[in-house]
């Protein structure tokens, strides 16, 4: 069977490698990407004049990056690379493009989470002398994961299918090394059966992970 | 000297002029209710004096001391000597009962744990909920929510209570068992500044009232003079309209 022919140890070692490799930029972007996201929704709720050039770029920055497509920003950065004259790898470029979407969209999502929680709750922490950051940690982030956490994971299970993409510059990634391997002979319907079974093995526990988290944090208690 | 003074305040909500230069002082220990029709500006009054709206112009004073609002050290301050209890009781749904009353001390004013514990055991035996400990607000009904309200604003120490309508969004039948429990703080000497369309209640526990209407202090004096005896044309057609129901 070709399937057996195409499992060979080196084979196996180079899908393993490049499912790593996609497991990689997905995790970074959605890890880093959620981290700076968070970071972007909280600058976005400040108030006063002082945040205000903050608040401007945070949301040139989330309005941006959510409308270009990601190969359009994958060769930007590309490219911003090149005329920069920075040596860097294809690899880093895609983990770049990856934080910088990943955080864009993340942004949106925690913001409109940490939005959903009712004025109520911000008002009582300000009266009793909560920062920003405490009533985000104490009060608001425990009642908003109920609406983040959907639409989070659904972004974080598309984000890893977008990430081969990058294999559109040369990050040898799972669908690159796809392409490789039907190149050397394999054909098309095992080769990407493979590879799309590889992708569903990925993406499948993050969604289980996705239902476990949003039944944990999100009881019934956050309304 | 008055333990809580406002001094010709103004506030506004952007353009909105809500507040028009409002004189009004409570004393140490005294109680004070606010009436007048919705919008009149009774409510931010209390939201001034949170610091949750800066006013506009004019001064507030507490003890003495001049609050002075363009600093975030003197807000504080100031949140820490008034408390306020919401009308819709604004407690945390992620906390229980016993959580939203320790959660301030501890986390935000660093008291220990051990210490506050059972200070906040204490106030809500005291209001009634020793068996709701570990309960979240939303199993409980409007008028134990609101009691863990109050329990949560003493639990902060403050020297002035601000009630804001803490009576408007309860059931009839649940309304005296909060009102039972602020007559106790008024009989213990607390300074308290109240807001309510509980006419009865407030002529009661008041050492004075004001009625404002249009955002000013229409008038000023003890329940029996606003109630039975108003002299202005606004106070008599507002008491008119409450008292014929």
């Amino acid at each position: 069977m070709e399937l057996f022919d195409l499992l060979t140890y080196y084979n196996v070692l180079f899908l393993a490698q490049d499912a790593l490799t996609t497991l990689a930029l997905s995790a970074f972007g959605c890890v880093l990407g959620g981290i700076l996201g968070t970071a972007l929704a909280v600058v976005r709720l400040t108030r006063g004049k002082l945040t205000l050039p903050l608040r401007g770029l945070a949301l040139v920055f989330t309005e941006f990056f959510r409308r270009v497509p990601f190969l359009v920003t994958l060769f930007l950065c590309f490219f911003a690379f090149q005329f920069g004259g920075l040596e860097v790898s294809t690899l880093t470029v895609g983990c770049v493009t990856v934080v910088l979407i990943g955080t864009a969209f993340l942004a949106e999502i925690v913001r409109a989470g940490l939005q959903s929680v009712h004025p109520n709750q911000w008002h009582a922490a300000e009266a009793m002398n909560f920062s920003l950051l405490q009533t985000i940690r104490y009060v608001i982030l425990p009642q908003a994961w109920t609406v983040i956490l959907p639409p989070a994971f659904g972004f974080f299970i598309l984000f890893i299918k977008d990430s081969a993409l990058a294999s559109q510059i040369g990050v040898v990634e799972l669908t690159y090394v796809g392409k490789v391997l039907n190149n050397r002979g394999f054909s098309a319907g095992v080769t990407f059966g493979t590879i799309l079974v590889i992708y569903f093995a990925i993406s499948f526990p993050l969604a289980r992970l996705g239902a476990k988290l949003e039944k944990k944090l999100g009881s019934s208690r956050t309304r | 000297m008055a333990h809580l003074e406002l001094d010709d305040v103004s506030a506004a909500y952007g353009t909105f002029q809500v507040l028009k230069g409002i004189d009004l002082s409570v004393a140490r220990g005294e109680t004070v209710g606010l009436v007048g029709p919705s919008g009149s500006g009774k409510s931010t009054i209390l939201r001034v004096l949170t610091g949750l709206l800066p006013p506009s112009s004019g001064e507030v004073r507490v003890a003495g001391d001049v609050v002075d609002y363009s600093r975030a050290s003197e807000i504080r301050r100031l949140r820490d000597r008034c408390a306020i209890v919401f009308q819709q009781y604004n407690l945390f749904q992620n906390l229980t009962v016993l959580e939203n009353v320790t959660i301030a001390p501890t986390k935000i004013r660093g008291r220990k744990r051990a210490e506050v514990q059972p200070e906040a055991e204490a106030l809500l035996a005291r209001v009634g909920l020793s068996d709701k400990l570990g309960a979240y607000p939303d199993e409980l009904s409007g008028g134990q929510q609101q009691r863990v309200a109050i329990a949560r604003a003493l639990c902060l120490k403050p020297e002035i209570l601000l009630l804001d309508e803490v009576t408007a969004a309860l059931d009839p039948e649940l309304v005296s068992e909060v009102l039972d429990t602020i007559r106790g703080l008024a009989a213990e000497g607390m300074t308290m500044l109240i807001v309510s369309h509980e006419m009865g209640f407030i002529r009661e526990i008041s050492a004075r009232v004001a009625f404002m209407a249009e955002g000013r202090v229409v008038e000023l004096g003890s329940p029996a003079d606003i109630f039975d005896n108003p002299q202005k044309e606004r106070t008599r057609d507002f008491v008119g309209k409450i008292l014929r129901h």
